[in-house]
């Protein structure tokens, strides 16, 4: 029984992670109709703006060797959970920027200039790899030149792209976005492992002969406060409004005038933020390795979780990542060897007996 | 908010797709198959009679492949340091024969696929006469086939699995096996009056499985007891339920035999959940991103090694070893697994100055007739099986270091 409790605790924590991070499929599914499986790729990005930060960029100490330093390390990790926080918000516009907008809106005659210095990218990537270290200046200056050359080129190709409807081909689109992060991480962070340091203060506390400590309780409560306040944003709030309108029914929403595209990067914003946030207390409470790959494997947890609770349905996403985390752990205490496969046999129950999920409304296709 | 079926069937199948990627991924780095008590060199890919490899123009080349990045960088670019420094010194002495050696370096990325790769193009486009590597049993068995094929000799410095030297006449270690490994921390374990000991493996490794089903083996021969056996894949973050599991047997210590990449987060998890017993490891633990990974969790723990630096006194060769180490890497200490690599070279650049002559055939005969060689890491006799019969070390960690606890030689348990 107190195993059993125990493993329950270890569940939730679990949970609140995955629904953190379950949110973001589901607000970005309910605007755009569209699994932005890149999403468990801005968790790990948040994972190693922690990590940088925590080792390079803010001056945190080591609690091993400086005990002292407990309360300005805390005060460092707040500002490292919105600077995670900010970082991925700002990942989140960019993708959904350049790779989803594109997709939804066709290129535009304005984008030419930018598509022309992206296309120019590799070229002026081989010059500079050509060029000794000494006429970098030089290399720049072909990229610039390159990249005004293909200015037309693109301004002709981007008559010719139309817009796609295709939900294929965004659903493509968003596993491409998520190899990039993964591939390019690999390039940029290594491979290798890294650890966040001890920088936060814990405290085993034993409660009724379960075992837990004082961190899992802080994730607990900041994931609580995030999701209160998205709750807030997305019922209280004029851009939560205009979310909601646009979930119901983007057409009608434009004709409404409401900048839709603005409202879409908001929503990718939010998302990614809490993903973000989650991905930085992970690192840096559990000390887990932090690895490009970090997000892949909780990011799938976190899409069947919010599959679970019904996507595009926000307290649904919340409850099916608590379910989730709790199921894992309970299955994985007796057959450790079905923790991943347990979650993938319920994403298939659920699809056949409620594919709507546990908390959505079942609405009839028009076609 | 609306729901429609197709696309969350649409959903479901490239969510089936992307999962497809992953498995494909983790068998890129799991183990290829092994267990299979093949013969000596059946085991080869390619089916004409090859001649090996010799020596043209003014150098000698030596291969080398490792894990550079990835996974487990850290055991390749130890391991690269020490190979380098014995090379270099050899090279300042003279060379052999008045050539000069050098050294192909390979990374294969932590990935058994990518070992292959770069193995079949250091023998069949470099030409080099001798292989070094790798540290990960997993994927010194994808490269052996191809040396052994190539009839190039290939010296692991520290891949354990007993398999690895069982693909063929060409293939050399300089490590022990974990067949001894695993007897040692079985033995140690019940010497320090552990009665009852549970085993927590990667199933994803081969060297963890082999290791853990010989110490339960050795540990109940003993007369000890098993108290559970739950499992773990490497890349899992979360261990918590499985230690709940270990610490409802009650047992007297763990015995967790895998690599430091997870064994940081079990050890900080174990603590975590009230598991406040020794945990036991064999040379996987070998990195100093141990103890980074495992904050405070690991102090009092023990694991097998092949080799440390004791502090003071020194035989004068080892002494020479070190003075020489921090020349080169100012700032560093030798671990184990860079002192294996030195011995693995200086294993070859002897085989060459006695080799009659400089050509991957005659390379073979003079490394495998190499007896009492004094290296790093212990005295080295190659034996029939192609393998180092040496001593283990058991490792105490303490105040976030290293430090020598016991000795054990082959004939202390029984081998």
């Amino acid at each position: 029984m107190q195993e059993f409790v125990q493993n329950l605790i270890y569940g939730v924590e679990t949970g609140a992670i995955y629904a953190l991070i379950a949110l973001g499929y589901t607000m970005v599914y309910g605007v755009l109709r569209l699994i932005n499986f890149a999403h468990g790729d801005v968790y790990m990005i948040g994972a190693f703006v922690g990590f940088f930060a925590c080792t390079q960029w803010l001056p945190f100490k080591d609690l091993s060797q400086h005990p002292e330093a407990a309360t300005l390390n805390v005060l460092l990790a707040i500002v490292t959970l919105f600077l995670a926080m900010l970082i991925c918000a700002l990942l989140g516009i960019v993708i959904e920027r350049f790779a989803y907008r594109p997709l939804r809106n066709g290129f535009r005659n304005a984008d030419a200039h930018f598509w022309g210095f992206v296309a120019a990218l590799p070229l002026t990537a081989f010059v500079g790899a050509m060029t000794t270290t000494k006429r970098q200046g030089a290399f720049l200056a072909v990229g610039v030149i390159v990249g005004f050359a293909l200015r037309p080129a693109m301004a002709y190709l981007s008559k010719k792209i139309k817009p796609s409807s295709s939900r294929l081909n965004a659903l493509i689109t968003a596993i491409g976005v998520s190899l990039v992060l993964e591939n390019g991480g690999i390039n940029v962070f290594g491979a290798d492992p890294k650890f966040i340091p001890d920088i936060l203060p814990k405290r085993q506390i034993s409660l009724l002969g379960i075992e837990f400590d004082s961190s899992r309780v802080v994730i607990l409560i900041v994931a609580a406060v995030l999701m209160a306040t998205l709750r807030y944003i997305v019922l209280y709030t004029r851009p939560g409004k205009a979310m909601r309108a646009i979930s119901h029914d983007i057409d009608a929403a434009k004709l409404m005038g409401i900048n839709t595209d603005r409202v879409i990067a908001f929503t990718f914003a939010l998302g990614a933020s809490l993903a973000g946030a989650g991905g930085f207390m992970v690192a840096a409470f559990t000390n887990i390795k932090v690895v490009p790959l970090f997000g892949l494997q909780p990011g799938l947890k976190a899409f069947v979780a919010a599959v679970l609770g019904g996507a595009g349905n926000i307290p649904g996403a919340a409850l099916g990542g608590l379910i989730m985390g709790v199921v894992e752990s309970l299955v994985a205490s007796k057959y450790p060897q079905w923790r991943d496969a347990v979650a993938f046999i319920l994403l298939i129950v659920i699809l056949l007996v409620r594919p709507a999920g546990l908390l959505g409304k079942n609405t009839a296709e028009k076609v | 908010m609306k729901l429609r079926r197709q696309s969350f069937l649409l959903g479901a199948v490239l969510f089936g797709a992307l999962l497809g990627g992953y498995g494909c991924k983790d068998k890129a780095e799991s183990p290829s198959g092994g267990g299979s008590g093949d013969k000596p060199g059946t085991k080869t890919e390619t089916t004409t009679e090859s001649k090996g490899n010799s020596v043209t123009g003014d150098t000698i080349k030596i291969g080398e492949y490792g894990s550079m990045t990835g996974d487990n960088s850290t055991f390749g670019i130890s391991t690269d340091r020490g190979i380098k420094l014995a090379i270099e010194e050899a090279n300042a002495a003279g060379g052999i024969q008045g050539k000069k050696i050098e050294l192909v370096s390979e990374d294969d990325a932590s990935k058994a696929e990518q070992a292959k790769t770069v193995v079949q193009k250091l023998v069949s486009s470099d030409k080099v006469v001798a292989v070094i590597g790798e540290v990960a049993s997993s994927r010194s068995m994808m490269a052996a086939p191809i040396c052994q094929g190539a009839k190039v000799p290939m010296v692991s410095p520290s891949s354990t699995n007993p398999e690895v030297t069982r693909k063929g006449d060409y293939i050399f270690r300089v490590c022990f096996t974990d067949d001894f490994q695993a007897v040692v921390a079985a033995q140690f374990a019940f010497d320090q009056g552990f009665k009852n000991v549970a085993i927590f493996t990667d199933v994803k490794s081969d060297y963890s499985k082999a290791f853990g089903e010989l110490f339960g083996k050795k540990f109940k021969s003993l007369g000890g007891k098993i108290a559970s056996e739950p499992t773990y894949q490497s890349g899992d973050v979360d261990f918590k339920a499985q230690l709940a599991t270990i610490k409802g047997s009650n047992p007297d210590a763990v015995l967790i035999p895998g690599y430091y990449t997870e064994v940081g987060t079990i050890a900080r998890q174990a603590r975590e959940v009230g598991v406040s017993i020794p945990l036991i490891g064999g040379d996987g633990w070998e990195s100093d991103q141990l103890v980074p990974g495992a904050g405070t969790a690991l102090e009092g723990c023990f694991f097998t090694n092949h080799y440390f630096v004791h502090d003071g006194t020194v035989e004068p060769h080892v002494q020479k070893f070190l003075d020489a180490f921090s020349k080169a890497y100012p700032g560093k200490k030798p671990g184990a697994l860079d002192a294996l690599g030195y011995d693995a070279a200086r294993v070859i650049i002897e085989g060459l100055r006695k080799a009659k002559t400089l050509d991957s055939v005659a390379l073979r005969d003079a490394i495998a007739d190499t007896k009492d060689y004094q290296g790093i890491s212990g005295k080295i006799t190659l034996d029939k099986e192609r393998n180092a019969r040496k001593e283990a070390l058991v490792l105490k960690i303490a105040g976030k270091e290293f430090k020598p606890f016991k000795t054990y030689k082959p004939e202390q348990v029984g081998l």
